[in-house]
């Protein structure tokens, strides 16, 4: 169905949303038509390059470009004006937000896109840190969230009143914080906001949010939750105040985040008035759209995906070590994000071993301190206190084939050899 | 432990070499040494903090202490294990 005979795409039928999901959803994505229709992608051919690096960017979903291409042609108008155009791109905005509304279990209202993952967590902390200086300055996270969390942290606090700190929860060889040490933080007087991820991105351990989320409430202390890695991967539990996450992520396009914010949750916006409350200038129409359509589609297929993929991150995690010496996988080997696999190689240039990997054809993430440009390492191989050079971090998406995945692991013990014999440490 | 018995310790001079060279610097020289004997690495690569451990950790040694040191020459990580557990 074109968007423009959809039943939301007329202003005046916005009203008629009301009690909307089940009836809206017909076209937002028809998961029957749609997914009928949509090609799946099909293998990529042995000599074609195989991109195992997903994590916070995922190939985008077929539904996700039909969306998009949709959506430019008919919803290209700047939301906020008075004709017909502009009205019917402000529906497709609602559209979008009451979609993501549905798959976090939010009111439409609640769900507000944001140009970026990053911006979502920085307004996030920064608004709630504002709103809520009178009761407390205090900021918890653990230690291993996104740098964008520990950085807003850190700036909200440095700035704020003598007194403000950032504590930061350690977390085990596993990546994970230990529920009652989070929540004892939480619950210290002049906490004005907590974070503490759904799930961490670059290892999969999954974190006790309900525990951490129940010390909170019982604290009064908002939860704010990057769910960046796990929405349209695992279902998120309604365990948060605050939740963020990340388009490109579930195979949506690039340049949308999502920022939900409960009801009641008290925050002052940290910068200058704008019709867009959250985010000033609001975000890309036809992006938001495809975005929420994509993430409708992997929640219509979650479960077959979750089991394909994790039996591809399994066998991953299982052969690595049986086929290079010295390596150390990390995380939790079961209470786990499906898609992501990380292990490091001992003795191994992570920078070397990127290249080497991708003149073989394979584009894979790293945690090394070699690749990054600050060449610090990873802060959450770091603070596990795990083995940060010679990092690979897998990130499968729906494309990945079990052949792709035997392929890498055909090529990654020659493409570890060669690095170590450069570096001389065969007999180490 | 006393100072005497730090002094004992063979020291790798790591400082300006960037991961991983610092903890194959150090396992080379492990090599040659017998259980219980201490070697000192001094780094100046912000992952030889956590790498060194973790190669410990991999090989069965331990690290008896992580210090830092502001030398003239700037300041450094010294990091020392001893060999075998």
């Amino acid at each position: 169905m074109s968007l423009a005979e959809a039943p939301g795409a007329t202003p005046q039928l916005r009203a008629d949303l009301a009690p909307r999901v089940p009836r809206y959803r017909g076209w937002v994505v028809d998961p029957v038509a749609s997914h009928a229709s949509s090609p799946r992608p099909t293998p990529a051919a042995p000599s074609a390059r195989v991109h195992l690096d997903a994590g916070g960017s995922a190939r985008l979903h077929p539904l996700a470009r039909q969306a998009l291409d949709q959506a430019l042609a008919e919803g290209w108008a700047d939301p906020h004006r008075l004709h017909s155009e502009s009205r019917r791109a402000a529906a497709l905005l609602w559209g979008a937000r009451e979609a993501v509304a549905g798959a976090v279990g939010a009111r439409t209202e609640e769900v507000h896109f944001a140009p970026s993952h990053v911006a979502a967590l920085h307004a996030g902390v920064r608004a709630v840190a504002l709103g809520r200086r009178r009761t407390g300055t205090t900021v918890v996270t653990s230690a291993v969230e996104r740098a964008a969390v520990l950085d807003a942290a850190a700036f909200v606090t440095a700035r704020g009143p003598d007194g403000a700190r950032h504590e930061i929860v350690g977390v085990d060889p596993l990546g994970r914080v230990d529920a009652a040490a989070f929540s004892r933080a939480i619950a210290s007087p002049g906490v004005a906001l907590a974070a503490l991820q759904h799930s961490n991105g670059e290892v999969g351990t999954l974190q006790p949010l309900e525990a951490v989320h129940h010390a909170a409430r019982a604290a009064g202390v908002p939860l704010l939750v990057d769910a960046g890695a796990a929405l349209g991967h695992v279902e998120i539990p309604t365990s948060w105040d605050l939740l963020a996450a990340d388009s490109a992520d579930w195979g949506g396009p690039t340049g949308v985040g999502v920022l939900v914010v409960r009801r009641g949750v008290r925050s002052t916006a940290d910068w200058p008035e704008d019709s867009g409350t959250w985010f000033p200038g609001g975000v890309a129409v036809p992006s938001a759209f495809a975005a929420a359509v994509a993430l409708q589609a992997c929640i219509e297929d979650r479960d077959s995906e979750d089991a394909r993929r994790r039996a591809l991150v399994d066998l991953v995690r299982t052969r690595v070590p049986q086929l290079v010496a010295d390596v150390e996988v990390v995380g939790d080997p079961l209470d786990r994000l499906p898609h992501v696999a990380t292990f490091s190689c001992l003795f191994v240039d992570g920078e070397a071993l990127v290249s080497e990997l991708d003149r073989a054809g394979f584009a894979v993430g790293s945690g090394s301190a070699c690749t990054s440009s600050a060449l610090e390492p990873s802060h959450v191989l770091a603070a596990m206190g795990v083995l940060t050079h010679g990092n690979v971090r897998i990130g499968v998406d729906r494309t990945t084939t079990l052949a792709d995945v035997e392929r890498f692991l055909a090529t990654l013990p020659g493409a570890v050899a060669r690095v170590r014999a450069m570096l001389g440490v065969e007999s180490l | 432990m006393t100072g005497e018995e730090k002094d004992r310790a063979t020291v790798v001079d790591a400082r300006g070499l960037r991961c991983p060279i610092p903890v194959i610097r150090l396992a080379r020289q492990a090599q040659s040494l017998a259980d219980g004997d201490r070697v000192t690495v001094w780094s100046t690569d912000p992952a030889a903090v956590y790498d060194v451990p973790a190669w410990a950790r991999m090989r069965g040694h331990t690290i008896e202490e992580s210090i830092d040191v502001d030398a003239d020459d700037g300041p450094f990580q010294a990091i020392t294990v001893r060999i075998g557990g």
